[in-house]
């Protein structure tokens, strides 16, 4: 038992922490914000010089052969700066998905150009009637000739409105919610039939709703084999689980320290609110809170390599104790703050509604819950 | 970074396992799986086979007869013991006084003393609390004059934890009333037999006899009982505190206590269905087995913490607030797997030898008594609040 990061762990947590203190500040993000593409080709850049975008990659495809500890710390630095670059998109759901299902041709064409910072792509998953079951699509995609045409649409797609390339999960048999019959498809953003409303998200990212109409795609769209794309699909989840709790770790790290810094500053009746001590064991509350999401989710980024009922199990916990404790930390700070808490110029309502809405991301607390439930046996 | 133990580790808690199924007696474990009470001989019978094995006093050097582990190893020991159903190791003297004697008593103390608890000879308690200081404990009034070679003490102690059974009782006692709260303060070590104590019993809310008023009327203690210094006794007390407390999260206890829930809800029907899979229940259920997970490796990554040479402090109040309320909350949950059957009362239920019939199903004789009793676990040891407190201090800066 060992909770220490290794060496190259931590040489990883102080470039990702370098980087978001010397060059994220709060009002570099702000301006990114108000961009049209809602992230700066800069920053990725930077994240492609220092590694970043290969962690997940092996080191013969020139990545840093990472697992769910490095993913953890990466994504928990993201999180104390609100990095709101298309990471988790990009890198995580689908550099991942097309590591594992596609072909050397198609690998080569895609993982270097990722980790090199060239091409950005976007998961086109969940659908509007689906809510966060991602084996519930309906997106079609018939054999035509040699390829395919997709019809459907996706739902909240994160950073689809930017994204060269989409994957989309499509289905190529079965009932809408098999888990069998499911591939995914590489599909250009910009292809004839692809329709893209893109939108801002309250929490500081951009999201597009997608509609593929009659998209013809060709043989080498198919990522893997035809219908079996469910279980790198949730290898990919799985990742992209550990990569949301951790950021939210980050983040309610930050929101702890803001608070508390808050409260001894701000004078009331002649003395710093945190000498109240009303506050006081509020602000440890959301310590505690703090305490058990760091916990959990260490033991998330650890189980990737258990069986898939233990690690969904655990995945499970962690992300409905991220939804339930993030909640507490979110709204407490606000509370905190007081009419500060309420405004846009102060940092801490945007991690606050990060916190929040993280939930969100991937499946809700009751979402998380409703799996634990399932796998409430699994030892 | 890895959370799974070594294969050392692993082996040692091999070790912990096959001298638990190999030694613990049957009928002890069974009273502590059933929540049956346990009497004085249980616990008593229980610590000999420990100090048999050399495994009784986890915190204490190796060269005064300590087991020498790591907190690692405790660690693994405690949740061992706590998962197959072990009662609970007399704190007192153990755990409590033993170090105090070890860091602050003479050699006298040391060679009577220590040995004597090993061996279980003498049953000890703890005269902290009193009525009017509870969190508060340095407003104690319990007054020690010295007269020749004796202390005479006067004074009321309350909250004594299993004093009826005690042998010898630890008390803070004051010896200089006129200095600041914690500087006139004495660690005293008393035998019960004294003339002048008489013990009166507590009963809880829940019918149990499991704590005291401990009443001291010109009580002569010799000097020689004095551990430490005169008007030094807050420094004894206090470094009690500095002790390791990870087992203060109680994840062993929580664990088998959920374990057997989730069996108790496998036979209870509600809705013409078994109980645990009403959806409401079983999400209560992951509700809890969440908050373990987080309780968990928040308490191995204090343990490891630990283990890397830190001294957990103020770290253990955490531990303590969450242990708590999670077993707090399990006892609630058995209250509701009961259903209707949480109302009989019948106290003698409640022991090993009743040979009457139950009222509804055996488990839930016991489930609203205990619900009941573990109000205590947010109130003693420092209430939840006074942890509260000490995190914002400690660790806040507050």
């Amino acid at each position: 038992m060992d909770f220490k990061l290794s060496d190259e762990q931590r040489m990883l947590e102080e470039t990702v922490g370098r980087l978001v203190r010397d060059t994220y500040t709060f009002e570099t993000r702000n301006k990114i914000l108000e961009s049209e593409q809602g992230f700066s080709a800069d920053v990725w850049q930077q994240f492609a010089e220092l590694g970043l975008l290969g962690v997940p990659f092996s080191e013969e495809a020139g990545g840093f052969n990472g697992g769910g500890a490095e993913l953890m710390v990466v994504a928990e630095g993201f999180g104390r700066g609100l990095v709101v670059e298309p990471y988790l998109a990009t890198v995580v759901l689908c550099g991942t998905l097309v590591d594992k299902l596609g072909s050397d041709q198609q690998k080569e064409a895609l993982v270097p150009a990722i980790i090199g910072g060239e091409t950005r792509l976007s998961l086109a998953l969940y659908e509007p009637q689906g809510r966060y079951e991602h084996n519930r699509v309906a997106t079609s995609a018939k054999k035509d000739g040699e390829g395919y045409v997709l019809n459907g649409e996706k739902a909240v797609v994160i950073n689809g409105d930017s994204a060269d390339q989409l994957v989309v999960i499509a289905r190529t048999s079965g009932a809408e919610d098999d888990r069998d019959g499911l591939s995914a498809f590489l599909v250009d953003g910009n292809a004839a039939g692809v329709s893209r409303r893109g939108y801002p998200t309250i929490d500081g990212l951009r999201a597009a709703e997608v509609v593929l109409k009659d998209v013809k795609v060709g043989a080498d769209a198919l990522l893997g084999a035809e219908g079996q794309a469910i279980d790198a699909l949730e290898d990919s989840l799985a990742l992209g689980l550990v990569a949301l709790c951790a950021e939210a770790s980050g983040a309610m790290e930050v929101a702890c320290d803001q608070t508390l810094e808050y409260i001894k500053e701000r004078q009331q009746f002649g003395v710093p609110i945190g000498k109240f001590q009303a506050l006081q064991h509020r602000m440890v509350e959301m310590r505690m809170e703090l305490e058990k999401v760091r916990s959990i989710t260490m033991l998330a980024a650890c189980s990737l390599n258990e069986s898939r009922e233990l690690r969904d199990k655990r995945l499970a916990a962690a992300k409905a104790q991220v939804g339930k404790s993030g909640r507490r930390v979110a709204e407490e700070a606000i509370q905190l703050f007081g009419g500060m808490g309420m405004m846009e110029e102060t940092p801490i309502s945007h991690y606050a509604k990060r916190i929040v809405m993280i939930d969100h991301h991937l499946g809700d607390s009751e979402y998380h819950f409703g799996r634990l439930e399932s796998l409430l046996d699994v030892e | 970074m890895d959370i799974n133990f070594t294969a050392e580790e692993a082996a040692f808690r091999d070790e912990v396992r096959a001298f638990l199924k190999d030694k613990l007696p049957e009928d002890i474990s069974r009273k502590v799986k059933e929540h049956k009470r346990l009497g004085k001989e249980d616990t008593v019978r229980w610590q000999k086979i420990l100090n048999e094995q050399g495994w009784l006093a986890l915190h204490w050097p190796k060269e005064y007869g300590g087991t020498g582990w790591s907190p690692i190893q405790k660690h693994i020991f405690e949740e061992e013991c706590a998962e197959a159903g072990a009662p609970t190791v007399l704190p007192f003297g153990v755990n409590m006084v033993a170090p105090v004697i070890i860091k602050f008593g003479t050699q006298e103390q040391k060679d009577y003393y220590l040995p004597r608890i090993l061996k279980s000879e003498d049953w000890w308690c703890q005269g902290y609390s009193e009525p009017g200081a509870g969190s508060d404990l340095a407003s104690l009034k319990t007054r020690a004059v010295r007269e020749g070679d004796h202390y005479v003490v006067n004074g009321q102690k309350t909250w004594t934890t299993l004093g009826q059974h005690a042998d010898m009782i630890f008390c803070l006692v004051r010896t200089d009333p006129d200095a600041k709260k914690q500087e006139g303060i004495s660690f005293l070590l008393i035998d019960m037999n004294t003339p002048g104590i008489t013990v009166r019993p507590l009963i809880t809310l829940d019918g149990e006899h499991e704590v005291n008023e401990v009443f001291f009327d010109d009580v002569k203690v010799p000097v020689e009982n004095l551990v430490g210094e005169e008007n030094k006794g807050w420094t004894c007390a206090k470094y009690l505190l500095t002790f390791e407390r990870t087992g203060i999260a109680g994840v062993g206890q929580s664990k088998a206590a959920l374990a057997h829930l989730k069996q108790v809800a496998a036979q209870q029907i509600s809705n013409g269905r078994p109980l645990i899979e009403d959806p409401h229940f079983r999400r209560r259920l992951a509700d809890v087995e969440m908050e373990l997970m987080s309780l968990e490796m928040t308490n191995l990554r204090t343990v490891a913490a630990a283990e890397a040479g830190g001294v957990p402090g103020a770290e253990s109040s955490f531990l303590k607030i969450m242990g708590t309320e999670l077993r707090q909350e399990i006892t609630h949950l058995f209250r509701a797997a009961a259903g209707p059957y949480a109302l009989p009362f019948l106290n003698e239920a409640l022991h090993d030898d009743f040979d009457g019939n139950y009222v509804g199903p055996e488990f839930a004789a016991s489930v609203s008594a205990r619900y009941f009793n573990f109000r205590k676990l947010s109130i003693f040891g420092g209430s939840n609040e006074i942890q509260k407190n000490i995190i914002s201090k400690m660790i806040l800066g507050l």
